[in-house]
């Protein structure tokens, strides 16, 4: 290895070693997008009612928590972790709107007070795998179980229902003369926040290097635990922020909402092309990858087929996704391990030792 | 090696001394203790929680099917790798348990067993596969299984479900009857248990599964058939699911096609309570055994002792973050240990 490279004068980044055309386009995420933009057509072309204003309304709408806290999971998990319990912080920051408000604070007061309740629940998260240095699919499966069972003891099975129309209205409402529901305002604000400091900062271009390598990352001067602190504390307040959504949208707090919701997200994540073992992912493959589960449960429900078998789809896809990922992986090492075998019977010949 | 070790026997280093010893250290004792105090406490609250002929039997059959399930969960975490997917194949096998029983009459008890385990080890088998062989991280291939079974299910079963009415009597007695006081559903699953551990204790590929969990990449350095006992692994957990299911016919009677959902997060919770380390390789069956009938009987308990039981979930989350706070704990007290005993050995 190190034989190659000091008689190699010129290196060669393999990342930069393809035409620049085929770089953009040959990815996961272009792919995915692709992916995308079929489905549409094909729902489009096919399905009746799929270009009416109120499907994209409702798409929207319905994808919206999934979306937000895609962006915070995305950078989690490119540091080669995970959390599963935002669904249940989205539960808990819902109730915790609806006994506020139920018990006389102003409504804008509750909705930050649950953003702050979901941004503790991220701290108590990091601060369980960075200072204890716990693993954190235990550490948020047991969060995952604390922070729903919170939820649902301080509810038990009643559900407030009672907010101020003018919130509900404005988390119903869309944009003046589009289709588009007004809660992509923030998401496209927070997007871009993300966006730009997931790929432009030196913050952002750590995570991929505590994923690839985490000892490497940390003797190369970041501060592991901190960054990672962070990204936890990051997915609590945008779940808490989701949950606060989440209540408005459907004017109802209880404490199962948005059960079961962390596997979507993941699933969303992963098949936008972020690899689970870290160090990989882009933002636009994973909002594309959001939109593709919803795009194709939306088209598939007007269609008539039941939700179950999107769930397979679903399922499927993201199965399709990383197995795809190692199969390429595997004729790629072959291709070059032939190539490779062809050189060195070719160099063997003319000289040998 | 105590041939060599020339330093005077002290006292205390009986065989039996060291068997007391390695009792009261073990990790599953402080967790069996964690489940007498539970049960005790209740106990004393209600007597009829321990004494009233149907307490006592609730107290054995309620977590006998979690355990089946936690059993398998144990396996695949002792290799590194979580299988995400058990609480859906305890629904598609439970669903068929009924359906064998409906469409076809006077099927032999044992069939049905025959049936729903095939079945279980299949879907099993198809997670080892995809797992072991195109190397992909089990909790994403898992997680996509769980979709995919949980969504077959619901598309054969639709919006009917099994009936009481529609299971033979002799297999509904199952769910009930009892041989000498204990339940047999508890029967099976301690049989069950008692196998699996000592498989993973005595057997040489049961070792190999510490093995491969400890360190996959030596392990395969080593020899071992890593492929092979990665599958096996996921096959047991299926299997054991798919038993869990078909019991699951028989203890509730009521199929529907939400059978077990949320299973796999009880199941991980139960194995990580008693022990099992989630990065693989350490912990046995005994502890996540004993994590399940815990978890289980804390949700009985706690309406008795005077908790609502909306709270269950959070008492739930917090053991399985305290036991994995003390696991970090005694790890990190052993790894001092250790370091102690060698500046001592020099």
């Amino acid at each position: 290895m190190t034989a190659a490279t000091t008689s190699a004068p010129a290196r060669v980044y393999k990342l930069h070693a393809r035409p620049a055309w085929r770089r953009v386009l040959l990815t996961r995420e272009t792919a995915i997008i692709a992916l995308l933009l079929i489905v549409i057509a094909v729902a489009l072309a096919t399905v009746r009612n799929f270009d009416s204003p109120l499907t994209v309304t409702y798409l929207l709408r319905d994808v919206a928590p999934i979306l937000l806290i895609a962006l915070p999971m995305t950078l989690i998990i490119i540091t080669e972790e995970i959390d599963l319990s935002v669904a249940s912080i989205v539960g808990l920051s819902s109730v915790t709107t609806g006994i506020l408000t139920n018990a006389g604070w102003p409504f804008e007061l509750a909705a930050v007070a649950a953003i702050l309740v979901g941004t503790f629940c991220g701290v108590v998260n990091g601060f369980l795998v960075t200072v204890v240095g716990l693993p954190s699919l235990a550490v948020t499966i047991g969060t995952l179980a604390l922070f729903r069972g919170v939820a649902v003891g301080l509810l038990g099975t009643t559900a407030i229902t009672d907010f101020p129309e003018v919130w509900t209205d404005i988390a119903k409402a869309n944009i003046p003369g589009t289709p588009i529901p007004v809660i992509m305002i923030p998401f496209a604000i927070l997007a871009i926040v993300f966006a730009v400091l997931l790929h432009f900062t030196p913050f952002g271009r750590s995570l991929y290097a505590i994923g690839l390598n985490k000892e490497a990352a940390q003797f190369s001067g970041i501060d592991v635990g901190r960054t990672k602190f962070v990204l936890f504390v990051f997915s609590g307040a945008v779940s808490g922020f989701a949950g606060v959504y989440f209540t408005l949208l459907y004017s109802n707090a209880r404490g199962d909402n948005a059960l079961g919701m962390e596997l979507q997200v993941i699933a969303a994540v992963l098949l936008g092309g972020v690899s689970i073992f870290g160090g990989r992912g882009a933002l636009h493959g994973v909002i594309a990858g959001v939109l593709l589960i919803g795009t194709l449960g939306s088209a598939l429900r007007l269609a008539g087929v039941t939700s179950d078998i999107i769930n397979v789809i679903t399922g499927v896809l993201l199965i399709a996704s990383v197995v795809s990922g190692s199969l390429l992986g595997w004729l790629q090492k072959r291709r070059t391990a032939a190539i490779g075998k062809r050189k060195g019977r070719a160099g063997a010949s003319s000289d040998a030792p | 090696m105590t041939a060599v070790d020339t330093r005077p026997v002290q006292p205390g280093s009986s065989a039996a001394t060291a068997l007391v010893r390695r009792i009261a250290t073990a990790r599953e004792t402080g967790i069996l203790i964690a489940l007498l105090l539970v049960i005790v406490a209740a106990t004393i609250a209600n007597p009829s929680f321990l004494f009233s002929n149907d307490g006592f039997r609730d107290l054995l059959l309620t977590p006998s099917l979690l355990l089946l399930v936690a059993i398998g969960s144990a396996v695949v975490i002792i290799t590194r790798n979580v299988d995400l997917s058990v609480g859906s194949i305890v629904g598609l096998s439970a669903y068929l348990t009924g359906r064998m029983f409906i469409d076809i009459p006077g099927i032999p008890l044992i069939g049905v067993f025959v049936g729903g385990v095939l079945l279980g080890g299949l879907l099993g088998l198809i997670n080892g596969a995809l797992v072991a062989f195109a190397r992909v991280p089990a909790l994403v291939i898992t997680l996509g299984t769980l979709y995919i079974y949980r969504g077959i299910n619901v598309a054969w079963a639709g919006s009917d479900r099994i009936n009481a009415s529609d299971l033979p009597s002799d297999f509904r007695a199952l769910g009930t009857d009892r041989i000498l006081g204990i339940p047999i559903l508890t029967v099976i699953a301690v049989v069950v248990l008692i196998a699996a551990a000592w498989y993973l204790r005595n057997l040489r590929s049961g070792r190999e599964l510490y093995a491969i969990g400890s360190d996959p990449a030596a392990a395969h350095l080593y020899g071992l058939k890593v492929t092979r006992r990665v599958i096996a692994a996921f096959v047991v957990s299926g299997a054991l699911s798919g038993l869990a299911g078909v019991l699951y016919a028989a203890r509730y009677g009521t199929v529907s096609s939400a059978a077990g959902f949320g299973w796999e997060l009880q199941a991980i919770g139960a194995a990580v309570i008693g022990g099992v380390a989630i990065s693989g390789g350490v912990g046995t069956v005994w502890g996540a055994a004993i994590g399940a009938y815990l978890l289980l009987t804390i949700n009985r308990a706690l309406p008795i002792l005077g908790i609502d039981d909306f709270w269950q979930r959070a008492v739930v989350g917090v053991l399985i973050i305290g036991s994995i706070v003390l696991d970090r704990v005694l790890a990190v007290r052993q790894h001092r240990r250790l370091i102690a005993q060698r500046e001592v050995d020099r």
